[in-house]
């Protein structure tokens, strides 16, 4: 869960992002403390402490003196708006150089992301965001 | 919040002609966990010897909660020391040694030490002497941690602790840390086993700090970037090049620094593989380059032999 790559404060607020956008933590829900996120990673605590700060002057956490850290309203869609604009960067632009690599083309492209079974689901999300 | 209560400054430590420290300068601070890693015989134990007044610095100032240490009690109780060959009186049990460590620590939690002591399956009422290599280290590890001592090292605590034990120790390490925080040096071998729980790490090499500095600052201060040779080659440009391996067109090369996100898009159209460099593999990066020197003069040295004699033989 935790690798070398980066910083672990960064990969544990990350992973509290993660949480929250796909739902497990709600908005308002109280997030773990600090120890239960060291404990249950197996990291230093200031580590963990610091992940957990860093989400909390963004924005995404708040503070309850006493009690603990909770989901601020709004956190959802704020980290979704975010993902978004890094979406293109980080998923298009590998899949476009690899499929370029193989000679897939665009249309072929377009048809394997239609097989793909979540396209379903795909479609009802245009249909959504096309009713709002 | 970062209060010190260790202080060293121009420290040296020497042994007739070998030079153990050199010139250390060195903070730690309270309630963090420091990683000291470093090669067999770097100085670890020294500096951590001179730091618990069981030797003595060369020259040098040392400072520890305000105090130079030696024969000092009031700042040795507050500190402890578990050796990686602790030896303890031929007759004693291990009840004896947690008697004793009751009586000089006054933090220790005798309940917490039972736990342990059921945690880690270890015989009380059996003499030391006959204790296997893994529960001898399992007493140590015992004191250290319910001591809860402000000032806690431990010098490579997991001499024959299997896996299970090893995992066993660095959790409770953590829980009880959680608990009642306090300074804890621990100097391990095992570094990828300790990363994640180390909050900043010393490199010693040859008895001189090299590295000194947070871990989270290190994790990602390096990297390795591999490919075809000349695409590497000018894609690293004048990088400071911490390692360089290659088989047949291939290169890896593991570099210092890090890449902004422009350079990881260009390396990716390159076709190179960026991957990240692990604290273990940092460290001995860190701490072999220094031993390459020597190699080199050795090779230098065998060189000016055979030289020496083809002189003599013309002579």
């Amino acid at each position: 869960m935790i690798d070398d790559s980066r910083p672990i404060f960064l990969q544990i607020a990350q992973l509290i992002e993660n949480d929250i956008v796909d739902g497990v933590l709600a908005e308002e829900a109280q997030v773990p403390s600090t120890n239960e996120f060291a404990a249950f990673h197996r990291i230093n605590p200031a580590t963990a402490a610091k992940g957990v700060n860093r989400l909390v002057d963004d924005g995404i956490l708040y503070k309850r003196r006493g009690i603990g850290m909770f989901v601020a309203t709004g956190a959802r869609a704020v980290l979704i708006t975010r993902r978004r604009e890094d979406f293109y960067e980080q998923f298009v632009r590998p899949l476009a150089r690899e499929a370029l690599k193989l000679g897939i083309d665009g249309e072929q492209l377009a048809a394997m992301l239609a097989r793909e079974p979540g396209a379903a689901s795909l479609r009802d999300v245009q249909q959504k965001e096309g009713a709002i | 919040m970062s209060t010190p209560i260790v202080q060293m400054s121009n420290v040296f430590k020497r042994y007739r002609a070998l030079t153990a420290l050199e010139d250390i300068n060195l903070t730690l601070n309270q309630d963090k966990i420091y990683g000291l890693l470093g090669r067999n015989g770097a100085g670890k134990t020294t500096l951590m010897s001179i730091l618990t007044a069981q030797g003595f610095a060369s020259s040098g100032h040392v400072n520890v909660f305000g105090e130079n240490p030696y024969e000092n009690e009031k700042v040795l109780r507050r500190i402890c020391f578990i050796r990686e060959s602790q030896k303890y009186p031929d007759d004693f049990h291990a009840k004896h040694a947690f008697k004793a460590a009751a009586l000089f620590y006054k933090n220790w939690d005798n309940d917490f030490a039972l736990q342990l002591v059921k945690d880690f399956e270890l015989p009380l009422n059996r003499r030391i002497k006959k204790l296997s290599r893994g529960q001898l280290s399992a007493v140590g590890v015992i004191i250290g941690l319910a001591s809860r001592a402000e000032l806690t090292f431990f010098d490579e605590p997991y001499l024959g602790l299997d896996a299970v034990a090893r995992q066993l120790f660095y959790d409770r390490l953590l829980d009880d840390y959680a608990e009642f925080p306090r300074t804890i040096v621990l100097s391990s071998h095992l570094i990828d086993e300790v990363a994640n729980l180390l909050e900043h790490v010393i490199i010693i090499d040859k008895g001189k700090i090299i590295l000194d500095d947070d871990a989270d600052n290190i994790r990602g201060s390096a990297l390795t970037v591999s490919g075809t040779g000349a695409r590497v080659e000018s894609f690293i440009g004048n990088r400071t090049v911490l390692h360089r391996e290659g088989i047949g067109a291939l290169v890896s090369i593991t570099l210092e620094g890090q890449l902004s996100a422009g350079e990881r898009r260009e390396a990716q159209e390159l076709g190179l593989d960026v991957s990240p460099v692990s604290l273990q593999q940092f460290v001995i990066r860190k701490t072999l380059d220094a031993g390459a020197g020597l190699e080199f003069d050795a090779e230098s040295q065998a060189k000016q032999t055979k030289k020496a004699t083809r002189m003599g033989a013309i002579r």
